[in-house]
């Protein structure tokens, strides 16, 4: 473990990248299970989920170095840079003082390996739909492995987004579950059920009943499966919406963070909180500091150009994003990459109605951004195409509405690997004026 | 009278972006002055005998063994296949259309029987990756070009004689083997193409669209400019990955089909500067 933390600081000193990943390969090249002893002795809380795992773990960590346990003083060990890996989690935990809890965020693929060796006490399950299916295959191949990583970790509370029947599917398996009533926007992965492959049915009363959350209620029409009553649920009739507790307490977020997803977000994430031993007053005044999550919400200043930096990277995410976005005809910069991390296949951009962008001049940018102008041509969305990110910002500036003061506001979407190279070059281009 | 294109089950087969062929194919109708209507026909409807052409997409084994045995019940694919519709299917989509499929739990399960083929379990691995194919003769006649799309699918397909192959693999898996990729006979147009298969080959659409409404006036009115740039992109893209791969590969071979492909390409390339 030391041997993996000098290589830490080594790559990092070699100003290769943030030094997250090299020392972790490292670590479990000479301890396979290095996992488990690194994650040995301290209270281990694992995040996973096709979106939200980031943010839902910053949410969290913010929320338990506030409440938490005495531990770690005050310390939570996290990845927050989203190296969530068995490697990146190894760098993370071998950085973090020994005994302080640990809130990881997990990839989906990994959450059963990665779980049997750093025995969590709270799994966090946000949903699954379509992403990378070059590497993942099928949406319910990851289920089926989630339900049997829950069967096998007898000792964690499985914290649910009872809203997703591929999630309460997978829970299912687990000795204790919190079911959280976090809804669900997208649902065309859901169409057919994880048990029987019968239709699913969505609506109010189609559950197990119990308080309605966002989108109350499915049903299996042809097994036993349908959404299990929710503990805890997002109530979203106050504006900023509240966590609701079947106890009958309310807590108002009062997130600086946009959208409904991030107010599902938070309502999982105090839950997991809640089962840490955090109380809900403390975990809510915590989750209210947070502005920003790894360059995501904010917005970077370029010229007179003010962008704000927003993370799409599948159907599930955009169902969330056009909520968020600055009203027409604010310009957006759309930005596709198609590399490993992204998935090679980005015909995804097809699931999503980007018709909804009529009226905002939109720039299609990013190694991909031919298939995005293609999506946008047939959308009928007045666009252009600009392959250079920054250059991509710059000329969305220009095409704004004429009259809108000094400073001219663009919204930037971006999918995983070209949202990384944007904060990188933003960064740089600035620097340099 | 307005060409109707039926948008089969996209909550059970549509997990490729897939049901973006519809909206290709109404769109460019559209910009030719014709009307055109996707009708969304979901699970729990029931499949209009009477539509001009039905894109059926791609999806997982538990979807796809519940599309194939609702279509098999419903009989409406086979009434409007009988009367002439035109049929895309993309690859799950496109394993149903045949005598058999694999059932999620691996055995062979009755696939609808409207393509002399039938798809096998594999042992090799899962066929995933950027996919050039050079259209069989009886299709170069139509203006189609050299084919892009994404592929990604674990069974594999064997045509008996009544499919003819959309055309021979240049880079990519396709079917089986590496040799031919899709199925088409009668109208039915069958592909392991993603991508979506008619966001990257402007000119398959057109060729699909022509079988319902006679002709196409030519492109002249449509602007393709972004549509080719993609197209070109991505065969261009692929040319290369063959290059890399070397001469020893099945991809090295051709040398005379390379040229022609590469000669289309630029040729689109142009139309789009």
């Amino acid at each position: 473990v030391a041997v993996g933390r000098g290589l830490g600081a080594l790559s990092r000193a070699a100003g290769r990248g943030s030094g997250s990943v090299i020392g972790g390969h490292a670590i479990l090249a000479i301890e396979p299970a290095a996992l488990g002893v690194l994650a040995a002795g301290r209270q281990v809380l694992l995040v996973s989920g096709t979106n939200g795992k980031t943010t839902t773990t910053k949410l969290l960590a913010s929320a338990l170095a506030a409440g938490g346990t005495r531990a770690g003083n005050g310390h939570v060990v996290t990845n927050v840079q989203g190296a969530n890996m068995p490697a990146g989690l190894a760098t993370a935990l071998a950085a973090g003082p020994p005994g302080a809890p640990a809130v990881l965020e997990v990839d989906e693929a990994w959450l059963g390996r990665v779980s049997a060796r750093a025995l969590p006490s709270v799994i966090v399950l946000l949903n699954l739909s379509r992403d990378q299916l070059d590497r993942n295959n099928e949406v319910r191949h990851v289920a089926q492995r989630w339900r049997q990583a829950c069967q096998d970790a007898p000792g964690a509370v499985v914290v649910a987004n009872a809203d997703d029947p591929l999630v309460a599917w997978a829970a299912t398996g687990a000795k204790k579950v919190t079911w959280v009533g976090a809804g669900l926007r997208w649902r065309n992965d859901a169409a057919g059920c994880p048990e029987c492959g019968g239709p699913i049915v969505f609506g109010p009363g189609a559950g197990a009943g119990g308080p309605a959350s966002a989108d109350a209620g499915w049903r299996c029409q042809e097994c036993e499966l349908c959404r299990p009553r929710p503990d805890i649920w997002l109530d979203t009739t106050v504006a900023g919406g509240r966590a609701a507790l079947s106890t009958g307490e309310m807590y108002p977020l009062r997130l600086r963070l946009p959208g409904r997803c991030n107010q599902a977000n938070a309502v999982m994430a105090m839950a997991a909180a809640l089962g840490a031993g955090v109380s809900a007053a403390a975990a809510t005044d915590a989750m209210t500091a947070v502005d920003e999550v790894a360059g995501r919400y904010a917005t970077i200043e370029l010229g007179a150009v003010r962008a704000r930096l927003l993370l799409a990277k599948n159907p599930a995410g955009w169902a969330e994003v056009f909520d968020m976005l600055a009203p027409a005809p604010t310009p957006v910069v759309i930005a596709i990459n198609a590399r490993t991390a992204d998935g090679h296949d980005p015909s995804w951009l097809w699931d999503v109605p980007f018709e909804a962008l009529k009226g905002r001049p939109a720039v299609a940018t990013g190694e991909r951004g031919t298939d995005m102008a293609v999506r946008l041509h047939y959308a009928q969305v007045e666009h252009e195409l600009v392959p250079d990110l920054v250059a991509a910002v710059r000329r969305a500036g220009k095409r704004g509405p004429a009259n809108s003061g000094p400073h001219q506001q663009v919204d930037v979407v971006a999918n995983y690997t070209s949202f990384h190279q944007l904060l990188d070059q933003l960064g740089r281009a600035q620097g340099a004026g | 009278v307005s060409v109707s294109i039926a948008l089969v089950y996209p909550d059970l087969l549509g997990t490729y972006g897939d049901s973006g062929n519809a909206t290709i194919l109404a769109q460019r109708l559209r910009w030719r002055g014709q009307e055109a209507e996707v009708v969304t026909v979901l699970a729990a409807d029931s499949v209009p005998a009477g539509c001009d052409l039905y894109v059926i997409g791609g999806g997982e084994d538990l979807p796809q063994g519940l599309a194939a045995s609702k279509l098999n019940a419903g009989r409406s694919l086979h009434r409007a296949v009988d009367n002439g519709a035109v049929v895309l299917a993309i690859c799950a989509g496109f394993q149903i259309m045949g005598e058999k499929f694999v059932s999620p739990g691996g055995e062979p399960s009755e696939g609808l029987g409207l393509l002399d083929c039938a798809t096998v379990p594999s042992r090799a691995p899962r066929a995933i990756g950027e996919m050039l194919v050079e259209p069989s003769p009886p299709w170069q006649g139509h203006g189609l070009g050299v084919l892009t799309g994404f592929e990604n699918h674990g069974a594999v397909t064997e045509l008996g004689p009544g499919a003819h192959p959309v055309g021979e693999v240049r880079l990519g898996v396709g079917n089986k083997d590496g040799t031919v990729e899709g199925a088409v006979a009668g109208r039915i147009w069958a592909t392991y193409m993603h991508g979506p298969v008619l966001a990257r080959n402007p000119h398959l659409a057109d060729l699909l669209l022509s079988w319902v409404v006679g002709p196409l006036t030519p492109l002249a009115p449509l602007d393709d400019s972004e549509p080719d740039a993609l197209h070109a992109e991505r065969a261009q893209r692929a040319f290369g990955e063959r290059r890399a791969r070397g001469p020893g590969s099945r991809a090295g071979r051709s040398a005379r089909w390379w040229g022609k492909a590469a000669g289309a390409v630029r040729r689109r390339g142009d139309g789009a500067s």
